[in-house]
């Protein structure tokens, strides 16, 4: 069961005071775009065996969703932070470059 | 014959007996005895039977890792079955039965299987029970079902109770042998939380039997000292506690046997800790390994370390005459501690050539035969051991026929390595020593990235006692400079019992070349009667991977998890294969490390506090008045109220047709209801909702529905406009915690620069619908606000008071009558609905349940989320493309209806349907079926029913269906399959069925 930090709250706590959302930093497709790009956020995620960035909500806590940058693999987590922005911060995107030099984020 | 010695036994109390009964018959043990060496004390050797073989067990350990002696314990509701006796504590009328026989443990009719042994052969349940086919249904099923199995289930229900207990904790130690009690000095030395666990009844593990002295003191006092200043420096010491399992970023499990030895004195008989531990020192020691030799299942045959355990713990002779059979020099000190207790020694076998390490020394010194290059070729006896066939380790030269009743194998020790595998912890091979160890340089990692457990004594592979000491003191000290702390400097403990080892052989099978009818006699999984041959056939049969070939073989796989059996087994199979041990790799480790309770899972959490029940405000006063009870998601809701003498259905009709002339009502504070405020309110609802909310006037009603980004449809309900900034949106009864999650995420994950705030106000409010002819009499009658038609139109509401009580009123039906739902203050509730009551006395008012409501809204085609929808149905579907506006730019679930699939003309769609007989009344879920009527034209579903009811207001039954273009079929007759070769024939209608106009609501 994996220990969170809620940036919100500030709190600590059991993976079981959280609810997991999936992948983050999804793009919407509405109306009027194409069946492919339409498709690809309904359906494809990238599930991938390392650094993941994953939406999750302190449910029984502050309800706030937030983010989430972990490692699939070794269950390590690099930070966690705000759910209002479209791509990790920095200071997050350095800490994992800290630990996995050879990461790269590139799709 | 084993027995009570008259002296000796570190952990019995001979002035206290204790009698139990095994089989029936009474017994006598002393306090501190464990089932198994109560039974061993009065001469009981064959303590049950093999699962497939059933061929005669007898118990081969001291400890945790027992395969053979399972017992059923206990009767009536605490009856308890695959009991090892081996870590049941005695005490004053315990009841044992043995398992897996019949009709007796001595004559066994099952033993026939060990004969046809041949038969029974790795996979021989996918090779054997194949054809002819009806033979599985009949013979083959009705057998296994019958033989399968070890104990018996119980039949009652536990009348016990188990808790939950949350512990956090700086360093969780797991063991309480000398190098867990040392790893918990370091750490309480350097100022740690400490908690310590350890499974057994007595602090010391394996140095109560060889720890020689420490620090001058016999082992016992020193852990009791030990334990003692530990206790008093703030540490928590726990025994018969399991750490169970090892779980991301230090969570750990573990099992405290509360009361199993006092069943029935009110406490809680089990108690499951979750631990978070910042470091996890395991110091859970090592299992001895047996040998593989023919004939090593015979009851008599035991582990060394086990017999040398009964002997110097229990005081109990395993045998008269022991034969001691080892690869390595610990087996010596079984041989050395049975001739000291005065007990007939004839001989040592060791496989390895002549050597002079520090034990063989002694051993000579005693007087002892000692035989080297030399092992077990078979072992000859029926229910017990009597005589032992020792040969030469090459297996060749003659053999030597040694009389006996005991004997004590040790095939080299196997660090206990789960906890340290659960999480991701990786293992490495120690060639010298023959045993898997943790590979320290790969821990498993927690939310840091830091390694969080340390192995500690002989569960790293330390197994002598000073090692095992120095070993579990540096785990200590690592577990508290991970945790940023400074290790003290405490001196080490000494320990007198140092000796010089010579090296283990490794020795898989014994001897060296055994035939076929040795190797099909010598038993790797003693529980799951896995022998040497069956691994070595799946690995001829193409079995590489050890995963595939436990599963095969059933190897490890029994409730032992295989401690005793893996580390032989894989050795065959790298053999089999030819390649090395390493590289075969281990099965993985998995928790619980020994089995634990249903109970201590549930803890408090059974019966009503399982899943708490919400209750409205008038739910007692349904619960007097005759209400039949229905789960609606997690509340109840009365399904009908009858009166004495009627049935269900009865209650049912006369709920419908009372509220249709007269008046009803019903209790809808199980409605969601969830508030939305904010300058953004009704352009957010705008993209939650199909349909245009932003142009709701306040004060008016408007139905509304939702759909996923996959443009289903998952909720409805009506929204109104409180005031400008301000929408109170209702939901379905199951739906509104799902909805307000579903509209937080939207605000705070896409829509975030939206001013808009939700919250979710279902329990702040009792809701009372009034419905039928009568409904605006009796509001009016309770006073307080104009509730006329001009005042109150149809979709419309108003607040005021009705009967001094605030009150808002809608005017909206879901019934198609005359209908007012009226939300007042939760704790007002029941007085609002009894004053109700009272107002509708003279008109016949009486209250309706969940049933009445949804034949009425059928009656008039209202659709029910969740019989109509299954979460891929469309709005349009449903006939609600009303409720889809085409002005919106955007809405969730837009862009998904764009898909040509959504937009097919041959979607099945709602329709209404009426049996060609009246009466009969279609099964929910039935199916249309068109064509098959010619050659080559196959059957196929075109569609289904969702709703169907008997109408008491029309006389009749009617459905309702999605089916495939349905709403170019209106008049067509359909045939829907309700049984076998039983079909209904019924016409599709438009799905209103009653008063289509809306003539009763708009009065």
């Amino acid at each position: 069961m994996l220990l969170l930090t809620c940036p919100y709250c500030g709190v600590s706590a059991e993976e079981t005071e959280f609810h997991p959302g999936g992948e983050a930093h999804l793009t919407r497709e509405g109306p009027g775009t194409k069946n492919d790009a339409f498709e690809a956020y309904l359906f494809y995620r990238k599930n991938p065996r390392g650094v993941h960035f994953e939406r999750w909500r302190h449910v029984y806590g502050c309800g706030k969703w937030f983010h989430v940058a972990r490692c699939t693999q070794t269950l390590e987590v690099f930070g966690s932070y705000s759910a209002q922005v479209s791509e990790p911060p920095e200071e997050i995107l350095t800490k994992i470059k800290d630990r996995r030099p050879d990461w790269s984020d590139a799709p | 014959m084993s027995i009570r010695l008259s002296t000796g036994g570190r952990l019995i109390d001979r002035t206290q007996t204790l009698s139990f009964t095994f089989n029936g018959v009474r017994y006598q043990g002393y306090q501190g005895d464990t089932l198994a060496s109560a039974l061993l004390a009065n001469g009981q050797t064959l303590l049950g039977r093999s699962f497939k073989y059933h061929r005669p067990r007898g118990v081969v350990t001291s400890g945790a890792e027992e395969p053979n002696a399972l017992m059923n314990l206990g009767t009536g509701a605490r009856f308890e079955p695959n009991q090892r006796a081996t870590t049941t504590r005695l005490f004053a009328g315990l009841e044992a039965r043995s398992q897996n026989h019949w009709p007796s443990l001595k004559y066994d009719v099952g033993a026939l299987n060990s004969a046809l042994s041949p038969l029974f052969s790795a996979g021989f349940y996918y090779k054997t029970f194949i054809h002819p086919r009806p033979f599985w249904k009949h013979i083959f099923e009705p057998v296994i079902r019958q033989s399968a199995g070890l104990g018996a289930a119980p039949t009652q229900g536990d009348p016990d109770t188990y808790e939950h207990y949350y512990a956090t904790v700086d360093v969780l130690v797991v063991g309480g042998g000398v190098a867990g009690l040392a790893a918990a000095r370091e750490a309480v030395a350097a100022g740690a939380r400490v908690l310590v666990l350890e499974q057994g009844e007595a602090w010391g593990g394996r140095a109560l039997v060889d720890g020689g002295d420490i620090d001058g003191h016999a082992p016992d006092l020193w852990a009791a000292q030990t334990v003692a200043e530990l206790a008093q420096e703030g540490a928590q010491m726990r025994l018969r506690t399991m750490a169970a399992g090892v779980y991301d970023h230090g969570y750990v499990l573990a099992y405290e046997r509360i009361a199993d030895h006092t069943p029935g004195d009110g406490r809680p008989r089990h108690r499951l800790w979750r631990i978070r531990a910042g470091q996890v020192v395991t110091a859970t020691g090592a299992i001895e390994r047996p040998l593989s030799f023919a004939g090593n299942d015979t009851p008599g045959v035991m582990l060394a370390s086990a017999v040398r355990d009964y002997l110097s713990l229990y005081g109990v002779a395993c045998g008269e005459r022991t034969v001691v059979v080892t690869n390595n020099d610990d087996g010596y000190r079984t041989a050395l501690a049975l001739v000291e207790a005065g007990c007939e020694v004839p001989a040592v076998l060791d496989a390895r050539p002549d050597h002079d390490s520090d034990l063989v020394q002694q051993a000579r010194a005693a007087g002892l035969r000692l035989l080297f290059d030399t092992g077990v070729k078979k072992v000859e006896g029926g229910a017990h051991i009597q005589r032992v066939i020792a040969a030469p380790m090459s297996g060749n030269g003659p053999s030597e026929t040694i009389a006996c009743d005991c004997l004590a194998m040790s095939g080299g020790w196997s660090p206990v390595v789960h906890l340290w595998s659960h999480c991701g912890g990786k293992l490495l091979w120690d060639d010298a020593r023959a045993m898997f160890k943790p590979d320290l340089t790969r821990p498993p990692l927690g939310a840091q990235g830091q390694g969080f457990v340390v192995p500690g004594g002989a569960a790293s592979g330390a197994l002598l006692a000073h090692e095992a000491l120095e070993d579990g003191a540096n785990a200590g000290r690592d577990a508290v400079r991970a945790l940023g702390l400074s290790p003290a400097s405490t001196p080490l403990a000494q320990v007198n019992a140092q000796t010089d080892e010579t090296p283990l052989r490794p020795v898989w099978i014994m001897p060296n070349g055994a035939d076929y009818a040795l190797r099909s006699k010598a038993f790797l999984d003693f529980q799951n009667d896995v022998k040497v041959s069956d691994v070595q056939l799946a690995a001829q049969e193409g079995f590489e991977s050890v995963e595939h070939t436990k599963r095969y073989t059933t190897l490890g796989m029994a409730t032992d998890q295989g401690k005793l059996s893996n580390i032989n087994g894989l050795a065959i199979l790298a053999d089999a294969l030819g390649k090395p041990i390493p590289q075969v790799g281990t099965t993985t480790f998995r928790p619980p490390y020994t089995p634990i309770s249903m109970g201590a899972i549930a803890g408090e959490a059974r019966d009503e506090l399982f899943k708490p029940t919400r209750k409205t405000p008038m739910d007692a006063w349904h619960d007097d008045n005759g209400a039949q009870w229905e789960p609606v998601s997690d509340w109840r809701r009365p399904y009908t109220y009858t009166r004495s003498g009627e049935s269900m259905d009865q209650a049912v009709t006369r709920e419908i047709l009372n509220t249709r002339q007269n008046v009803g009502l019903l209790d809808a504070s199980t409605l969601g209801k969830i508030l939305v405020k904010g300058p953004d309110a009704g352009a957010f609802l705008d993209l939650i909702y199909t349909n245009m909310m932003s142009t709701l006037r306040p004060g008016r009603c408007r139905y509304g529905l939702m759909c996923t980004e996959n443009g289903f449809l998952f909720d409805d309900g009506v929204v109104v406009r409180l005031n400008e900034d301000t929408y109170l949106c209702h939901t379905t009864s199951g739906g509104s915690d799902r909805v307000h999650a579903w509209m937080e995420e939207w605000l705070q994950t896409e829509w975030w620069d939206m001013k808009v705030y939700v919250a979710n106000v279902t329990e702040q409010y009792a809701r009372v619908a009034v419905v039928g002819p009568q409904a605006r009499t009796v509001l009016e009658r309770l006073g307080g606000m104009d509730v006329s038609r001009e005042a109150l139109p149809f979709m419309a509401f108003s607040d005021g008071t009705l009967g001094n009580i605030p009150a808002r009123v809608h005017r909206i039906s879901f019934s198609g009558e005359l209908s007012y739902e009226i939300a007042i203050p939760a704790s007002q509730g029941l007085a609002f609905w009894q004053a109700c009551l009272r107002a509708g006395e003279d008109l016949g008012i009486q209250p309706y349940g969940t049933e009445a409501l949804h034949v009425m809204r059928a009656e008039k085609g209202f659709i029910m989320i969740g019989d109509e929808t299954d979460g891929t149905v469309i709005p349009q579907d449903l006939g609600l493309s009303w409720a889809i506006s085409k002005k919106k730019d955007d809405f969730i679930g837009k862009r998904a209806m764009e898909r040509s699939h959504l937009a097919s003309p041959d979607r099945q769609q709602l329709v209404g349907l009426l049996t060609e007989n009246p009466k009969t009344v279609l099964p929910d879920g039935a199916h249309a079926v068109e064509g098959g009527k010619l050659p080559g034209d196959a059957p196929r579903p075109i569609g289904f029913v969702t709703s169907t009811y008997f109408s008491p207001t029309l006389g009749r039954s009617i459905a309702m269906a999605l089916v495939e273009r349905g709403s170019r079929r209106m008049g067509e007759t359909l045939a829907f399959n309700t049984a076998k070769d039983v079909w209904v024939r019924a016409k599709i209608v438009d799905p209103v069925f009653f008063d289509k106009e809306g003539a009763r609501q708009n009065v």
